[in-house]
């Protein structure tokens, strides 16, 4: 079991197992699939759980996304970005926290901010939790974050 | 709020209520995502018209068409007027019968309402759809030092470089709430320190890199970093002119697409390169060098999502992002020399050249527009990667030119070249 210490930019608690991605993660390219096909009938069966549907992200691709504590470097990619994050948020779609081991970008914390103003289910958005906190952390681990915070990871 | 921010009376009144609930919960979104990155203060943004990311009416964004009808009914509606991004739907691009069913019933379901709602938020006209705002036949270029409130990657990276404006990588929404509000929170490239380059890239290539493939690698080493581009210039020139300024569209867009850049400088040629030379560089600066067998591995490693990877091309997308006029004439040049060469009429493969509808426009009243429409080449205004965003089209054997385009669907990279030769000789092979 290991603690890192982070800076809530969204604070909140939050109890999911980890998913991690190494590398930054596209929002639009990632969610792309769960929101537009996820309600479909039989195409939609691959995104029930939001998988992860960027290509260049082999990290992520194909694994369910929903209710996870994402942990991540950053976001890159198209500026949909931060809108992209607060649909999926507004239609439960989205992971359960999002942890990143940097400072925030600007998509991401527009994604989250508009989660916490403008829904009534805020994702839990911690950054700057530093590089050992990514090296450590690995796929289906327990994560537990504190409204200070603070992230354990066991 | 328990705001940090130092505000003015007048901001203070509108998160206070003053223009009521709807406009102080934009300024309060403003404000907190300011806060995120230490932002201070508020700042007037200065520049004519904004730019929005968001053109398409997909089915699935309810609860954006909800926050719109929102703010319409609060009249909470943009201060200036604005353009925004590429229609996703063209009658003239080819579909088969069940894509367009798909486009029209499912998928974009919502567009005839939401460009109602962009229209009321204060859409400048029904032509300012496309992601090449800057250009002269669109009209909404800002000024160097310009304030924007802008979204739309490859548009930010654009004005912020090649320009000179001063534009953060705002997302969707946020850049209709800087509009609305009038303010920005100033942080990040706002700022004098923020837009210092933190990465030198030199450039020592043998021939000129494909804009495409120079702006993915930098954009996949530096991810949201300014870099400071050395060489290029060898290449490119000093001038900014229509050559230059398409070979940095192309270019910019690949750096925010495969990475999160939105700023770069080159050398001798991007204002504050020029302006301020080696003294943008912040100190500690860390170096990537790009020779060719760097590009080469760059897109040796782009993945190819085709099922079959042999197959011929059978749709082909050039202007992702939308191609300047001089682009436009050049393609058609090319392709018509290239066909005759090869004694053809037409290309081999289905192929969309996409443009601004201003471009078009302008491109339609010149000899050239009827030599391009005799190649077999559709024109379109359409958006090329809300078009491939589907299962069907992901079946779809499609070439492009743009990494952009290659990032975020199956589409495969090709150079420009390559594209050309592709598409002016029989059978359509990749390889």
């Amino acid at each position: 079991m290991k603690q890192f210490k982070g800076r809530p930019v969204v604070a909140g608690t939050c109890e999911a197992p980890a998913l991690v991605s190494h590398g930054g993660f596209n929002t639009l390219a990632s969610f792309q699939g769960a929101l537009q096909f996820g309600d479909f009938p039989i195409i939609g069966n691959k995104y029930k759980q939001t998988e992860g549907d960027d290509q260049n992200n082999k990290d992520l691709f194909g694994k369910p996304m929903l209710g996870k504590a994402l942990c991540l470097p950053q976001t890159i990619g198209s500026t949909t970005g931060g809108m992209v994050l607060y649909c999926a948020n507004a239609m439960g779609k989205a992971p359960a926290c999002m942890l990143f081991s940097e400072h925030i970008d600007s998509l991401a914390a527009a994604g989250a901010v508009l989660s916490a103003v403008w829904t009534d289910k805020p994702m839990v958005t911690v950054d700057c939790l530093g590089q050992e906190f990514l090296d450590y952390v690995k796929d289906g681990m327990k994560i537990t974050v504190a409204e200070d915070g603070t992230v354990t990871v066991e | 709020m328990d705001c940090k921010m130092t505000l003015t009376p007048e901001q203070e009144a509108l998160l206070n209520g003053s223009k009521g609930e709807t406009v102080a919960k934009v300024m309060k979104t403003l404000i907190m995502y300011g806060e995120a990155f230490g932002a201070d203060r508020l700042v007037p943004v200065t520049s004519g018209c904004g730019h929005l990311v968001t053109s398409f009416g997909l089915k699935v964004m309810k609860p954006v068409y909800d926050l719109m009808d929102t703010l319409i009914k609060a009249a909470a509606v943009s201060g200036q007027k604005f353009s925004v991004d590429p229609k996703p739907l063209d009658p003239n691009v080819p579909a088969s019968f069940l894509e367009n069913f798909v486009f029209k019933k499912f998928m974009y379901s919502m567009q005839d309402s939401y460009d109602a709602q962009l229209r009321e938020l204060g859409l400048i006209d029904d032509n300012s759809y496309t992601c090449t705002c800057y250009l002269d036949e669109v009209g909404n270029k800002p000024k160097k030092g310009d304030v924007l409130s802008w979204a739309e990657s490859s548009a930010v990276v654009y004005a912020n470089s090649v320009l000179g404006a001063r534009c953060n990588r705002n997302s969707g929404i946020i850049e209709l709430f800087g509009s609305i509000a009038g303010y920005v929170p100033c942080f990040g490239l706002l700022t004098d320190e923020g837009r210092k380059a933190t990465w030198i890239v030199e450039v020592r290539t043998s021939k000129k890199p494909e804009a495409q493939i120079l702006g993915s690698a930098i954009g996949m080493k530096v991810m949201e970093d300014v870099p400071y581009i050395k060489g290029l210039d060898k290449w490119i020139g000093t001038e900014l002119d229509g050559d230059a300024c398409a070979y940095l569209k192309d270019f910019g867009a690949a750096t925010a697409s495969n990475g999160a850049v939105g700023l770069y400088h080159i050398e001798n040629l991007t204002p504050e390169a020029v302006e301020f030379g080696d003294s943008i560089i912040a100190q500690g600066a860390q170096t990537y060098v790009i020779d060719d067998a760097e590009l080469e591995r760059v897109k040796n490693n782009y993945p190819v999502m085709w099922k079959d990877k042999d197959a011929p091309a059978q749709l082909c997308f050039v202007g992702c992002p939308h191609l300047s006029f001089a682009q436009l004439n050049e393609w058609t040049e090319k392709v018509s020399e290239n066909l005759k060469k090869n004694n053809l009429s037409k290309v081999s493969v289905p192929t969309v050249f996409t443009a601004a509808p201003g471009v078009i426009e302008e491109f339609e009243k010149t000899p050239a527009a009827a030599v391009l429409k005799g190649t077999g080449i559709v024109l379109s205004y359409i958006c090329p990667l809300m078009y491939m965003n589907n299962p069907l089209c992901k079946k779809k054997n499609v070439i492009t030119n743009s990494n952009k385009l290659r990032t975020y669907t199956t589409s495969r990279y090709c150079t420009s070249d390559e594209i050309l030769r592709i598409i002016t000789t029989k059978g359509g092979k990749v390889q």
